[in-house]
């Protein structure tokens, strides 16, 4: 890619959610990969983090990779650009951690709007990018919302059961201010990822809808859920169905899992999600599960075969990498579902669905 | 798991279950957690949680459960209905909850913005909703209306904000049936026709209700009431109900209810075979009790007047189960909001007024009946501030009243308010403990009519000249009223009213008096006439003052001391006490305490006079006493229950002996060392011959072994969060009621401490039997006197004893610049174990003692004149 000026947006924010949407129906969409293990790959120092502008910040800023949207806007948009050539459809916005809540370990509230603007204007700059180059395969921009290292329905303190770090009221508005400045950067649908609290999410939708009494214009929605062990449910306790019925108010464009599991141990989840989930399904898993060292080394083959299959059977509409994923997994991913019909979205009757931590059904 | 009629528990409901109720407000939340593990494991697929107790924080108390839950992986794996009538309880709720929730309730009673607005946070939060069938005209009653106001909702919901009609679940409204009223007899029907239709017509919306009112006029009879839930649901069922608030594990089989109660619940619950089938189910109700004694069926015959009638009859019972309703009637059917309180309700209170004042109601009575009133205008408040054109409701007058600075007690000053605001004035009431200069700038301020002052310390009496030499020097003419155990007419006229000469200042006896002198300050015709006569009244009771004055003839101190009152010492040797030192007693057993309540001046304070028990069975106040009576065991059962309050106290016993007039106090039994010296005041009246002049002092042995004690305890801590949540609910009766009893507690922990103390701390009087009577009526070995009360009547002296104590850090008490003691229930004194220690007081002093006491005390004169200002035999100054 050798664009160098800046291109206007070839298509209203309209115009691409609508293209988006025709796209789902037509084909399997390509979701980009891991950003952690391409920024690590750069061996960049405390001085990369800092850039000119928090020189002299107090703390240490090493490992705040979403701070390099700031300071290293060419590493990021170098990424995004690895990624969209790769054949991703959607790219992620380098936001992961972007909130108040999570910058505080690094003393950067205060850049938390610039940070997820500069994020949103970075991928939606590339985006448009390839989009101009190949019209015919128009790229999108997911702002990328994570799950805080604070959570809403575990306990904080081992003696005290109902103690929380944060508040309900705290998270919510943490998300709202990310959300908002991620709204203005230009991205086209959000994305709350890696999902392993229910309730925090429960938080980020409430932030989402509540955007709109800002007069925002809505936008798609794609909640992505974690399954952390084989037992099938969520860090908080939570099975598959009754993960669906929490979000579900939401009324997201897609709903899927990513991270914690490789794509051999993620599928039955990713079955049970298909069954039930009258929307698009995503999936995201990781290169396999770490080795000793840390380090994923599942290959793309490897990965693209597993998710090959899950095309065939009809259970997903969108896929894409978490941990340990590259440029070549995504690219392995994007030549093997190529050509595979997207997942049809199921017919549920109209039923009172509840939860607690398992689901509850009035039929 | 798909089931076709969903039980939710009401265990974990404070309205529901006494038991739980008592667990939250015990802060037990481990026990609570197992109800509700019961509750699941018993088979509930959905557990109601509901917090609004009227002395619960129910957002914390919500919050606080539910992230609880969370943690309980056997209780959290099923859904949650968080149920409230308070918005911000439910969203509290809704915070708490990963998992999707049922919101119990959201309804169009405040219009349909307000119900939209709450509908779409449900959907944004995420979770279904329980739609009570309730509209700006009020709960739907008949089949008609609340299939209308269901439907309108639905469309509201689906077609304005989208929510999706497989989450709407409508509970068209339970009502009690069988109540002796035929208006009442079709409301089974009407549920069960409109559940009929609600299913037909709304697609996918579900039908909830709470089962249990259907059967509220058989309370007590639990036999009956769970026939009647269970043929209620047979029916309901049938006609589509899905869900219902019922305790499952008690509900009988439809089949297996007896056929003959089955047949007569039936007729009611149908509406079949009438006139006659309540009458017939009334009948045959007792046969299935077992063992308990027939309940009597509420009567509710007086809902069938008009509802002038209505709110009449509940003013004057103080009934305030209908009064929303029936204001929202009353105002319906008024052009505005404000001809129901000058309209209805102020006619109500009018009776109220003229039955008070003809003596066949009573303080109690009427502070309920304020109660009533100030719920119907609390209700009626939004409206009134929403008609935008309405000009401020027209009261009779503005008092500020406020328990002046130093002193802590408003129990009198509470009733005084309430009376008042019964007769239409507006009371802006400071509190306790307020300085002159905001007292008179809020009077300033809101342009008081009146200011009423209080106090029941007699420190507080030289508090008062200040506020009304204040008011003389800022230029107020608005009419000063004094009130108050410490007060008198004497001192009002005396002290009070010369400094206050640019407006009238007026003493008020009681309660019962308050508006009578109010009226009459405020008439325009008559207030000149009343302000003199008072003033006319005031200068001869000066005159007969300072003629007394002249006439008592005091005897000299060297002369008293002379003739102290003497105790054979070498006849008499103290015990020693099983320890010296102090002891703290914290969280003393409330229920233990109950047992030495001493009643008389509880019902003294409700201006009830009489003696206990003798009292309850008065000719004239003996109903008023039975109902206060009945309403303060509750409470009292409820204080013990739910720990209200906390009952800290310490006991000091102390090496001592006289030394004058002074006991010294010392370090240890080697009574080498001084640790304090506790001062006392010879009487100096006329004495007959043999009769001694009398100081606390004599009572302790100049020399050799003997103790002195001293205590403080206080039931008070909680009293006034407790009395603070009642009034913020309108709730002044229960207030007042509940400040009360915190007194009675003190008292009653004083003498159950004193008890203590003679059997078994010192146990100098190990014999004596238990007997409260005697007790109460101070039969016993010993003494107990107060600083502050006529055997010391220099409050100051408690500083000495709370240091000998450290009382303030064992108990929590804390002394006032006045040296009240704050909280007020609180009681402290001096012990003493002579058998010929008795209670006496001191009675004027002359101003030799009042030189010598200041000497001892290292006062200056005009100190010492100052904190003995009420008992000096002459005029300072002169």
């Amino acid at each position: 890619m050798t664009t160098t000026a800046k291109s206007r947006p070839i298509l209203s924010r309209g115009d691409r959610i609508e293209a988006l949407t025709a796209a789902a129906r037509r084909r399997i969409l390509v979701l980009d990969g891991s950003w952690g293990v391409m920024i690590q790959r750069r061996g960049l120092s405390e001085a990369d983090f800092r850039g000119q502008r928090f020189a002299d910040h107090h703390m240490t800023l090493k490992g705040d990779n979403d701070l390099l949207c700031l300071t290293r806007p060419d590493i990021v948009s170098e990424l995004h650009d690895a990624y969209f050539e790769a054949g991703a459809d959607i790219g992620e916005t380098n936001t992961f951690n972007a909130t108040r809540l999570s910058q505080s370990d690094y003393g950067l509230e205060s850049a938390v709007t610039d940070l997820n603007l500069a994020a949103a204007t970075l991928a939606r700059e590339s985006a448009d990018r390839w989009t101009a180059a190949q019209p015919d395969k128009p790229r999108f921009v997911a702002g990328a919302i994570g799950p805080l290292s604070r959570t809403l329905s575990m306990s904080s303190d081992v003696n005290d059961p109902g103690a929380r770090q944060v508040t309900f009221d705290a998270v919510h508005d943490a998300y709202l201010e990310q959300a908002r400045a991620l709204h203005r950067g230009g991205v086209d649908l959000f994305l709350v990822e890696t999902i392993f609290d229910t309730l925090n999410a429960k938080a980020a939708i409430k932030a989402l809808l509540d955007l709109e009494d800002e007069g925002f214009e809505p936008l798609p929605i794609w909640i992505s859920g974690t399954i952390t062990d084989r037992s099938g449910r969520t860090l908080s306790g939570q099975t598959v169905e009754a993960f669906w019925n929490s979000v579900r108010h939401a009324r997201p464009f897609a709903v899927g899992f990513n991270c914690a599991l490789g794509a051999d141990l993620m599928r039955p989840h990713v079955a049970e999600l298909a069954r039930i989930a009258d929307t698009l399904v995503a999936a995201y898993p990781n290169a396999g599960l770490p080795n000793a060292f840390g380090e994923y080394d599942e290959t793309p083959d490897e990965t693209a075969a597993h998710l090959n299959e899950w095309a065939s059977s009809g259970l997903v509409n969108i896929l894409g990498g978490c941990c340990g994923t590259t440029p070549e997994h995504i690219a392995a991913i994007a030549r093997a579902v190529e050509g595979k019909p997207p997942r049809k979205i199921p017919d549920r009757p109209k039923a009172m669905r509840l939860s607690g931590l398992e689901a509850f059904e009035l039929a | 798991m798909i089931p076709t009629f969903v039980n939710i528990g009401e265990r974990t409901n404070v309205t529901g279950s006494a038991r739980f109720r008592k667990l939250i407000s015990d802060g037990d939340y481990p026990a609570a957690l197992k109800v509700a593990r019961d509750q699941v494991a018993a088979g509930a697929q959905v557990i109601d949680v509901n917090m609004d107790e009227g002395l619960l924080d129910s957002v914390h108390a919500m919050t606080t459960f539910l992230n609880l839950v969370a943690a309980e992986p056997d209780i959290a794996r099923v859904p949650i209905m968080i149920d409230s009538s308070k918005w911000e309880v439910i969203e509290a709720g809704l915070k708490c909850v990963q998992g999707k929730a049922i919101v119990n309730s959201i309804s169009m009673k405040e219009g349909e913005a307000k119900f939209l607005e709450q509908a779409v946070k449900c959907l944004r939060y995420g979770a279904a909703v329980v739609v009570m069938a309730f509209d700006e005209q009020g709960q739907a009653d008949t089949r008609d209306r609340k299939v209308a106001i269901c439907e309108r909702a639905y469309r509201l919901l689906t077609e304005q904000i989208g929510f999706p009609a497989e989450d709407i679940i409508f509970d068209p409204n339970i009502f009690a049936i069988a109540t002796g009223i035929e208006e009442h007899d079709n409301y089974g029907v009407d549920f069960i026709e409109a559940t009929r239709e609600i299913k037909r017509r709304l697609p996918h919306a579900r039908v909830s209700g709470g089962v249990s009112n259907v059967s509220f006029s058989f309370r007590g009879n639990e036999p009956v009431r769970r026939a009647m839930h269970s043929v209620f649901l047979y029916h309901a069922i049938a006609a589509g109900m899905d869900m219902g608030i019922v305790n499952a594990g008690d509900l009988p089989v439809y089949d297996e209810v007896d056929p003959v109660l089955r047949e007569a619940v039936e007729d009611v619950i149908l509406n079949r075979n009438q006139p006659g089938a309540t009458e017939r189910l009334v009948e045959i109700a007792p046969r299935y009790k077992g063992g308990k004694a027939v309940e009597r069926v509420v009567d509710l015959k007086w809902r069938a007047g008009t509802v002038a009638e209505r709110l009449s009859h509940a003013l004057v019972h103080g009934i305030t189960e209908f009064i929303e309703a029936d204001t929202e009637e009353a105002r319906l059917a008024s052009a505005r909001p404000l001809d129901v309180i000058e309209g209805p309700l102020m006619d109500g209170m009018n009776v109220v007024g003229d039955l008070f004042g003809a003596g066949k109601m009573f303080l109690p009575q009427v502070v309920k009946s304020a109660r009533v009133m100030k719920q119907a205008v609390a209700w009626l408040l939004p409206y009134m501030e929403a008609e935008l054109a309405g000009k401020p409701r027209e009261m009779a007058g503005r008092v500020v009243m406020a328990t002046v600075k130093g002193d802590v007690h408003d129990i009198g000053k509470n009733i005084v308010g309430v009376v008042l605001q019964c007769n239409n004035y507006e009371v802006i009431d400071l509190g306790v403990m307020v300085p002159a200069d905001r007292i008179l700038d809020e009077a300033e301020r809101v342009k008081a009519d009146i200011v009423g002052l209080s106090g029941l310390i007699t420190p507080s009496l030289d508090e008062m000249v200040f506020v009304a030499s204040e008011m003389q020097r800022r230029g107020f003419s608005v009419p000063l009223l004094i009130g108050g155990a410490t007060t008198s007419r004497t001192h009002t006229a005396v002290k009070i009213e010369p400094a206050y000469q640019a407006g009238s200042t007026t003493y008020v006896l009681d309660a019962s008096r308050a508006v009578g002198v109010v009226s009459g300050l405020l008439s325009p015709t008559d207030k000149c006439k009343v302000e003199a006569a008072t003033r006319e009244e005031y200068i001869r009771i000066r005159e007969q003052f300072g003629r007394a004055q002249e006439a008592k003839v005091r005897t000299p101190l060297p002369a008293a001391r002379a003739n102290r009152f003497s105790i054979d010492w070498q006849a008499w040797r103290a015990p020693t006490p099983s320890f010296l030192g102090t002891r703290v007693f914290s969280n003393w057993d409330l229920a233990d305490l109950t047992r030495y309540i001493d009643w008389s001046p509880f019902f003294a304070a409700w201006e009830l006079t009489g003696r206990y028990p003798a009292i309850l069975e008065d000719e004239v106040v003996g109903e008023a006493a039975r109902d206060l009576f009945a309403d303060a065991q509750k409470m009292l059962k409820r204080i013990v229950a739910e720990r209200w309050f906390e009952a800290r106290g310490v006991v000091g016993l102390w090496p001592a002996n006289a030394d004058g007039d002074d006991i010294v106090v010392w370090t240890d039994d080697t009574r080498t060392r001084e640790r304090a010296r506790l001062h006392t005041l010879r009487q100096q009246m006329a004495k007959g011959e043999g009769r001694g002049h009398v100081a606390l002092a004599d009572f302790i042995a100049p020399a050799g072994a003997d103790y002195v004690g001293g205590f403080a305890v206080t039931a008070g801590h909680g009293e006034a969060e407790i009395a603070a949540r009642f009034k913020a609910d309108g709730d002044d009766y229960s207030a007042i009621l509940s400040a009360a009893l915190a007194d009675r507690l003190a008292e009653a922990f004083a003498e159950a401490l004193h008890h203590k103390v003679r059997m078994e701390l010192w146990g100098y009087a190990q014999t004596e039997p238990f007997d409260i009577d005697a007790m109460l009526g101070e039969k016993y070995q010993g003494i107990r006197p107060a600083p502050g009360y006529p055997a010391q009547p220099d409050h100051t002296e408690k500083a000495t004893l709370f240091e000998l104590l450290d009382a303030e850090a064992a108990t929590g008490i804390a002394l006032t610049e006045s040296f009240a003691m704050s909280p007020a229930s609180s009681v402290s004194g001096l012990y003493f174990a002579h058998p010929d220690a008795h209670y006496f007081g001191v009675g004027k002093i002359e101003r030799d003692q009042v030189a010598d006491y200041a000497a001892r005390k290292g006062w200056d004169a005009k100190t010492a004149e100052r904190w003995l200002g009420p008992i000096l035999n002459y005029e300072p100054g002169r």
